[in-house]
């Protein structure tokens, strides 16, 4: 961490014989203002989940302006939700829960020591995070084409799915569906810049990985990314059933 | 953990190896300070930040001022004045208060108030500097690109569709803010973990010191409110860029949700701001009446019950906003109750005076000053609680004398007290005393000139924000911009005696103040790692009556 500290490192050390916590000398993960390997993964993990905490009220933002505006113009709500594909949707949730799993199993290797057990799992969790962005992809190439965009750009036209209006259809489109969108392309593009972050994560910790950087007794990391990548699932756990299926 | 003796024995000479060196010798030249990841230095460098912020915040507060010794044009138009004293609270509130005492002061003190070597997140701290630091180049953009003129709290419509000015430079100052966010979020993520983790043997939370409370309270807020503002600007900016048709009404969004929204963040952020600056107000009161804080539970408290409460009355901003008169009543209730911890604070700061050895040196000054004018700040807050008054005073100048009172009478004179109390301890220097106290003098005679005055302007109907006025307030505005031009005397004196002391000042002992306070048991300046054995807390940072001879001398 700090080269310029490593003498002090020795100096600290002749006064620790007294040290109880059995490690011999200081291991070269643990940072200089720790005393032990525990102190410093305890600390690293909650200021982990102080970020989450701050990353739930920052979506919550989204979720009241949702509430509040579904409430409002519950036809628009209806109307446009039936515009998305539920299918579509419920292969990502499948893809990012499979994720939550595989990020879970990285934990678990790299806490045993298999270091390319941990790469491997890293290496899925990553590529179902690129599945979810691809699918991502197509759903909104599908909106962009129809028009069904945030409120000012909202121009509807060649709605190809529209399905279970019962006649609703005919009777017009209601009044600011455009909300909606603009919600809906929120939410899930906040939702998704996180995706984009948390691959670019996995990614250095799928390198830091192959250098040999973690072991049974150092992988506060990967631990980690999998908490935020648990996060990540879970807000779309949320999103899924909120955009796509409630009527 | 370690079993050193008594570590909090006085060290007063540099035994020049290793952990003994000062951390200001620890290494030269700008980029060893560019890249440090001691938190002394990023404290240091955030505090050279903060008072630039302040400075060219200032100038705007003047400008203002100066435009207002007369009705009518006096030295700028009236699209002019609406960006000047939008520059003026968007950089005093989000580049100067809301970092001033926590990311300044605070990075510097807090890790060695619980006796550890560094904050948890060394890197993380500095991240969060060089995140400031894009927000405050960020906002600097807005201003060269053509300046905001929405007020600081970017109202819609004002901010979503505005034609005057610049559309960009909403743009700008509404990235910068939400940039700035960030920062704030991150050192509160830091600040609490440090508190929780990295505790000297010791160090129970009933011996933390009053100023660690207040900033745990802090960074709790910095941590649970700042992502709402941050995703109300993202909302914003959205909504210039693509019409999202959440906040503008024309495509069926609501401009109140975006009051709410910010009100959310920005009344608790009223915490952020004023809290940190009680902590340092407890930790002068009790050095310099040299006696035990009076309910020390209670304080420590009464931080965390602000923290909480504050959460809950941002409504009150709103009352004629056209939120329901039911939520307005609720808000108005809840409002009071602020009051309660606010007034168990003054109540123990004044217990702890009584029966005291006071001393009147320049930091407790400002340390009694803020007890007055924070109680002037309070109290009138519940003007604008109680309906009747509260509706009648909004948008006035009131308002505006109100939260001056609190955030200037309040966070500023605690931010000048804490810079003067332990200047010494960061710098090594003494400054001038006589000066410290001239300065103080200006400041406190100044700002009450320039506020009360603007009680009596709002009481009798002067509108806040307002570029003209009815020629029977010319008098009291042009007393009120006097107050301002003293006010900025005193601050150029306090910074002229300040900078004056880095070149010329007397070397500092260990501990100037004979405090009983563990920052002051490390020597002057601290070394690199805070202390140079793992220090073992044995009693409570306020207990005179256990701390020995040696540890309440100077040297």
């Amino acid at each position: 961490m700090d080269t310029a500290n490593s003498h002090e490192h020795g100096a600290g050390h002749d006064d620790d014989h007294g040290e109880s916590h059995g490690h011999g000398d200081h291991p070269k993960f643990l940072a200089h203002h720790f005393d032990t390997p525990l102190q410093q993964f305890d600390t690293a993990k909650l200021g982990m989940w102080l970020f989450l905490a701050q990353e739930l009220l920052f979506f919550a933002g989204l979720f009241v302006a949702y509430g509040i505006y579904r409430n409002w113009y519950p036809d628009a709500f209806s109307w446009s939700s039936h515009q998305l594909d539920p299918i579509m949707g419920a292969i990502n949730t499948v893809v990012l829960l499979f994720s939550s799993l595989t990020a879970a199993l990285a934990v678990r290797s790299s806490q045993l020591g298999q270091k390319s057990k941990t790469s491997m799992w890293l290496v899925l969790t990553i590529i179902c995070a690129f599945i979810f962005l691809v699918v991502k992809y197509f759903e909104y190439e599908h909106k962009f084409e129809s028009g069904l965009l945030p409120g000012g750009h909202f121009h509807p036209h060649h709605l190809h799915v529209v399905r279970a209006m019962h006649g609703a259809a005919a009777a017009g489109i209601p009044d600011h569906s455009g909300t909606f969108f603009g919600i809906y392309f929120m939410m899930t593009g906040v939702h998704g810049l996180h995706v984009l972050i948390g691959i670019g994560v996995m990614i250095w910790i799928l390198i830091r990985n192959n250098r040999g950087e973690f072991s049974a007794q150092y992988f506060t990391p990967v631990e980690l990314v999998a908490l935020y990548w648990h996060l990540v699932d879970l807000i779309w756990i949320y999103l899924f059933p909120l955009l796509y299926l409630i009527d | 953990m370690s079993t050193e003796a008594e570590a909090t024995l006085p060290t007063s000479d540099h035994t020049g190896h290793g952990t003994g060196t000062s951390y200001l010798d620890a290494s030269s030249g700008l980029r060893n300070w560019l890249i440090t990841l001691d938190h002394k230095r990023i404290g240091i460098m955030y505090l050279i930040s903060v008072l630039l912020a302040f400075a060219a915040g200032g100038i705007f507060a003047l400008l203002v001022r100066i435009e207002l010794l007369s009705p009518g044009r006096t030295i700028m138009g009236a699209a002019t004045y609406n960006q000047v004293f939008t520059l003026h609270g968007a950089i005093m509130v989000f580049l100067f208060i809301i970092p001033s005492v926590p990311a300044a002061l605070g990075n510097f003190f807090l890790p060695i108030m619980l006796g550890a070597k560094d904050v948890a997140f060394p890197r993380l701290n500095l991240l969060s500097f060089y995140i400031y630091v894009v927000g405050a180049v960020m906002a600097l953009a807005s201003m060269v690109i053509g300046s905001v003129d929405t007020g600081w709290t970017f109202y819609t419509p004002y901010s979503s569709n505005s034609v005057v000015g610049s559309q960009n430079a909403v743009i700008w100052m509404t990235g910068a803010v939400f940039t700035l966010g960030f920062s704030s979020i991150l050192t509160g993520v830091n600040f609490i973990a440090t508190v929780h983790k990295m505790r000297a043997p010791g160090q129970t939370w009933r011996r933390l010191p009053l100023f660690i409370w207040a900033a745990y309270a802090t960074s709790v807020i910095q941590v649970l409110a700042t992502p709402v503002l941050a995703i109300t600007l993202a909302l914003l900016l959205m909504e210039r860029a693509f019409g999202l048709g959440i906040f503008d009404p024309r495509i069926g969004g609501d401009p109140v949700l975006f009051q709410h929204f910010f009100w959310f963040y920005s009344h608790p952020a009223v915490y952020i701001m004023i809290l940190p600056g009680m902590g340092v107000v407890s930790e002068i009161i009790a050095t310099f009446s040299k006696r035990e804080i009076f309910g020390y539970m209670f304080v420590a408290m009464s931080s965390v019950g602000l923290a909480l409460v504050g959460f809950l009355v941002w409504g009150h901003h709103m009352f004629v906003s056209g939120q329901s008169e039911y939520a307005t009543m609720v808000f108005s209730a809840l409002t009071f109750l602020v009051a309660i911890p606010s007034g168990v604070k003054i109540f123990n700061w004044l217990g702890t005076l009584y029966g005291g050895a006071i001393s009147l040196e320049s930091p407790m000054l400002y340390g009694l000053a803020f007890i007055v004018l924070f109680s002037i700040g309070g109290l009138t807050g519940l003007f604008h609680a109680t309906l009747s008054t509260g509706i009648f005073l909004h948008d006035t100048y009131f308002v505006v004398a109100h939260f001056h009172y609190v955030m200037v009478g309040g966070t500023v004179f605690a931010f000048f007290g804490g810079l003067h109390y332990w200047w010494p301890k960061m710098t090594g220097k003494m400054y001038e005393e006589g000066l410290a106290k001239w300065g103080f003098a200006l400041f406190f005679i100044g700002f009450n000139m320039t506020f009360l005055t603007q009680f009596v302007l709002g009481s009798r109907g002067m509108p806040r924000r307002y570029y003209d006025y009815l020629p029977q307030f010319t008098g009291l505005h042009q007393f009120s911009s006097t107050g301002a031009f003293i006010i900025g005397i005193g601050i150029l004196l306090i910074f002229v005696n300040l900078t004056r002391s880095l070149i010329s000042g007397k070397k500092a002992p260990r501990n100037p103040w004979r405090s009983a306070g563990y920052e002051w048991m490390t020597p002057t300046p601290p070394p690199l790692e805070n202390f140079k054995e793992v220090p073992v807390i044995t009693r409570g940072p306020y207990d005179y009556h256990l701390a020995t001879e040696a540890e309440l001398s100077e040297n």
